[in-house]
């Protein structure tokens, strides 16, 4: 369920880090002006909490396979939306860091899918309005099991779309989301069932820290909210369904574009400064997506097929087997040098020279 | 999943190895995760389809995992175990994107291995500079690192606070699932039970943060954090990361590999 | 006088769900003075003592350090005259490094980095930890952990040290080491305590709680005279008090 490095292009990730670090510095401000100075220790704690309950396994009735706690609906519950956002933070991280759950580049994916759905969608929108004040038990997990259930489809959703508009992936939207949808709505709901268990169970303990009577929002921040949400939304779906046009059939856009300028085959880049740039962009190729179709082209203007591109440009044919040679090569290289660095390293006198 | 004895040794060891104490651990720590950060950048910008232009990155984790005297088993074990993930959705590739590349003898490979092997690829560069960091860095001054970068000073005491209470909530849930295991008889605990036994984690770690709470107030905090240390970034530092950035735009605009391998085509007969 | 003075006049604390902890306690202790709180479990001996920062606020009645009673606006002032150090150590240690831990304190009062480091490192050298101050609290023995718990709370140089349950969980050389702090200090003590004989050792004056209330107060050597009293409050006389297990001599304390 966590976004890995490996699948993501650098427009997606810095895209999401700049949503989740905006939300962040927002989250951050909000908790700061609440002025409880018992939050810090409180978010820091159940943040090691989520992640210790996390190594804790039970036994999924029915499957034979064992599930374990995800937690950001939990901690919503807790410590209220912007307090969880911040503590789903800093888990992420430590994940990424220690334990390769996720990767660096993704983080900003990971706490949108992870972090942003479970506290700022589900929780309000659905558990609050579900439960109300003073649920009991049957709403209680009622209004858990459905929330888990949403705000794990949107999540999955959201791995979905950062996927398939990196373009490093070649899994098609469509198949990626049937794939996706239905194992997390099942995860979703036993999620929302060890939601609404624990819960419950603090709620019969102490249920004083279940208080459902948290500070609503003024209408003006609520509009804002509706807002901001609106805008995400509609910026994920765009992007989303762009990359899916796009990378469902490159060769579909294509022809598109050819019967649109009515030319019957894509003349390849012009001379000079489209050449230059074109080539530039060709070696940078921060959108993947793009530079592959430019390959299409020049399939087109070079090898002369016909326009399905199942002959792959044989100029990189010759450099594809020196490639591979050198870039082995380079590896052993590079492992060569860690190897020695290693043994100067060891060699060398421990710092402060005390026996 | 590994177990919780497992995943906590694990942590320990990766906590100890960041306390070290050499030229590279000694080094700012904004330097590290800079550089860090522009690698992963680097290595996700390249297309698909490359994988041996990808292969000459791999210096960097390496130099540094020697510097700071990490153990590659080490590393090459947590690497392994993340990779499964990545795979997963990887190994679509070969079915979606069947046109073939080229010809190895008789051996059609098709684009989507060559994409496949190269998410494998990124993910083995991508995972082991994410723990090399820590390796060398700490999480403390990884912290530390990304407040004096901009993170808000709530998220970094609140991180800081996990960071530290992390063994003590690992121990205590260790204690418990223990217990719990001990009297399954071999059966793995129903749902029911272990939500009660996290209920019970969860409120013994409310008191706890309670008596923390107590603990700060006691010594007169009110509610603003001081920092002791003053970063050092210094020439080093900065040799540093405009060393490792000069070659990671090197590597990228250029093929080394490609280099490579030409150079060694013209030198065999 | 009444500089180091704590006071406790008719302190009551109800708990929320209704049970009484503390029950009118009075109680006057001066400077320099070691003073023993000991009980049963659950007699009030913690409640007692989280009263005396602040961290608990009373129902009814009041509490004056020094000078001052104990109100809102004199709290972080009496919070730097008492100093205390809970039962749990990895309650108190809660930085990343001891040394960040024992420099909390006096960069939260306001002291420069440069200072603070100063009066860090003369509390770690004071309780014989300064060579521990990078590690990391998971690390640290029980026994170090105490230590480096009190130089927290001496770094801010308090008059009065309150500690509860100083020597529980330590190993026989540990508590020793401890013991030998503490009677080192020329601070106010009041120390909360199972180890009877660290109280017939430590604090010439010693206070039994019982249910909520202050069901003796006295010198020491008397009260485990008492043997009726010590039955009543679920209390032994201190081991060093009671037969030898071999021969049966019982030890004359004069």
């Amino acid at each position: 369920m966590h976004m890995a490095d490996a699948l993501l292009s650098p427009a997606v990730g810095g895209t999401m880090w700049a949503v989740s670090t905006g939300t962040i510095a927002y989250c951050s401000k909000k908790v700061t002006d609440e002025l409880d100075e018992r939050k810090v220790p409180l978010m820091g704690v159940l943040g090691a909490f989520l992640f210790a309950a996390q190594m804790i396994n039970f036994s999924i009735p029915g499957t034979g396979s064992s599930g374990h706690l995800g937690g950001g609906l939990l901690l919503a519950i807790l410590l209220g939306p912007h307090a969880a956002f911040l503590t789903i933070a800093s888990v992420l991280l430590v994940q990424a860091l220690f334990f390769a759950d996720g990767g660096l580049l993704a983080l900003g994916c990971n706490l949108f899918n992870l972090g942003f759905f479970p506290a700022f969608i589900a929780y309000p929108l659905i558990y609050r309005k579900i439960a109300g004040q003073r649920p009991g038990q049957m709403r209680l997990s009622v209004a858990a099991i459905v929330a888990a259930t949403v705000g794990l489809q949107l999540g999955a959703f959201g791995v979905v779309v950062e996927t398939v508009s990196s373009g490093i992936s070649s899994l098609p939207f469509s198949t990626f989301v049937l794939f996706m949808q239905p194992i997390h709505l099942a995860i979703g709901i036993v999620e929302g069932v060890v939601t609404a268990a624990i819960v419950s169970f603090v709620h019969r303990a102490r249920p004083e820290l279940i208080s459902a009577a948290r500070p609503t929002a003024t209408p003006g921040q609520q509009s804002l909210r509706k807002l901001l949400l609106a805008f995400l939304v509609g910026a994920m779906l765009t992007g989303g369904l762009f990359s899916w046009f796009a990378s469902k059939d490159p060769d579909g856009l294509e022809w598109a574009i050819a019967q649109v300028s009515g030319e019957a085959e894509l003349k390849g880049p012009e001379q000079g400064m489209h050449a230059a740039l074109a080539a530039l962009q060709d070696r940078i190729a921060i959108l993947p997506d793009y530079a592959f179709r430019k390959n299409e082209a020049q399939i087109q203007d070079n090898g002369g097929s016909d326009g399905n591109g199942d002959a792959y440009p044989e100029s990189r044919l010759g450099s594809s087997v020196s490639g591979i040679v050198g870039g082995l090569l380079a590896l052993l290289l590079a492992f060569l040098i860690g190897f020695l660095l290693k043994k100067r390293v060891r060699r060398m006198p421990r710092a402060g020279g005390l026996p | 999943m590994a177990s919780i004895e497992g995943r906590a040794a694990n942590f320990r060891l990766l906590d100890q190895l960041a306390r070290a104490d050499t030229a590279i651990h000694r080094l700012d720590a904004r330097a590290k995760v800079v550089v860090t950060l522009t690698f992963i950048v680097v290595v996700a910008s390249f297309d698909r389809y490359t994988v041996a232009a990808l292969l000459p990155f791999f210096i960097f984790p390496v130099v540094l995992a020697a510097l700071g005297k990490l153990p590659t088993a080490y590393v090459a074990r947590n690497v392994a175990v993340a990779i499964p993930f990545a795979l997963a959705i990887g190994l679509f590739n070969p079915l979606f994107d069947q046109r073939v590349l080229f010809e190895l003898g008789s051996i059609p490979i098709s684009a989507g291995w060559i994409s496949c092997a190269s998410i494998v690829v990124r993910a083995v560069l991508t995972l082991s500079a994410a723990l090399i960091l820590i390796g060398v860095t700490g999480f403390p001054a990884v912290c530390e690192a990304l407040e004096r970068l901009g993170m808000p000073k709530v998220l970094a005491m609140q991180m800081q606070f996990l960071y530290r209470y992390l063994f003590v909530l690992i121990e205590d849930a260790r204690r418990s699932a223990r217990a719990l295991e001990l009297r399954s008889c071999g059966r793995l605990p129903r749902l029911p039970t272990v939500a009660s036994l996290i209920g019970l984690l969860l409120l013994r770690t409310w008191q706890r943060a309670d008596r923390i709470h107590m603990a700060m107030l006691a010594r007169a905090y009110r509610g603003d954090f001081h920092s002791r240390k003053a970063g050092n970034f210094g020439s080093s530092e900065v040799a540093f990361v405009a060393g490792w950035m000069a070659l990671f735009a090197l590597l990228r605009v250029y093929d080394a590999s490609q280099l490579l391998g030409a150079l060694v085509e013209r030198a065999l007969p | 006088m009444s500089h180091h003075l704590v006071e406790l006049k008719r302190l009551v604390h109800v708990y929320p769900d209704g049970t009484a902890a503390l029950n009118e306690v009075s109680l006057r202790i001066t400077h320099g003075e070691c003073v023993a709180v000991i009980g049963a479990n659950g007699a009030g001996k913690s409640t007692l003592l989280l009263h005396l920062n602040g961290c608990l606020v009373a129902s009814s009645g009041e509490v004056r350090v020094g000078d001052f009673p104990l109100t809102k606006a004199t709290l972080p002032q009496i919070r730097r005259t008492v100093g205390m150090v809970f039962q749990d150590p990895d309650d108190q240690l809660f930085m990343p490094t001891v040394l960040d831990d024992v420099a909390f304190g006096p960069l939260n009062l306001g002291l420069p980095p440069t200072e603070a480091e100063e009066r860090s490192r003369n509390a770690l050298v004071l309780v014989g930890a300064w060579h521990l101050r990078s590690k990391p609290p998971y690390l640290l023995s029980g026994g170090e952990k105490k230590r480096v718990a009190i130089a927290t709370v001496l770094a801010m140089s308090p008059d009065i040290l309150v500690l509860d349950e100083p020597t529980s969980g330590l190993d026989p050389f540990a508590r020793r080491q401890l013991m030998a702090l503490v009677r080192g200090f020329r601070h106010t003590r009041i120390i909360a305590s199972h180890d009877l004989d660290l109280v017939i050792d430590l604090c010439e004056r010693t206070v039994v709680l019982h249910e909520g209330r202050v069901a003796a107060d006295g010198e020491t050597r008397e009260l485990f005279r008492d043997d009726a009293l010590l039955a009543r409050c679920r209390l032994e006389k201190p081991f060093s008090m009671q037969g030898c297990p071999v021969c049966g001599v019982v030890r004359r304390i004069a």
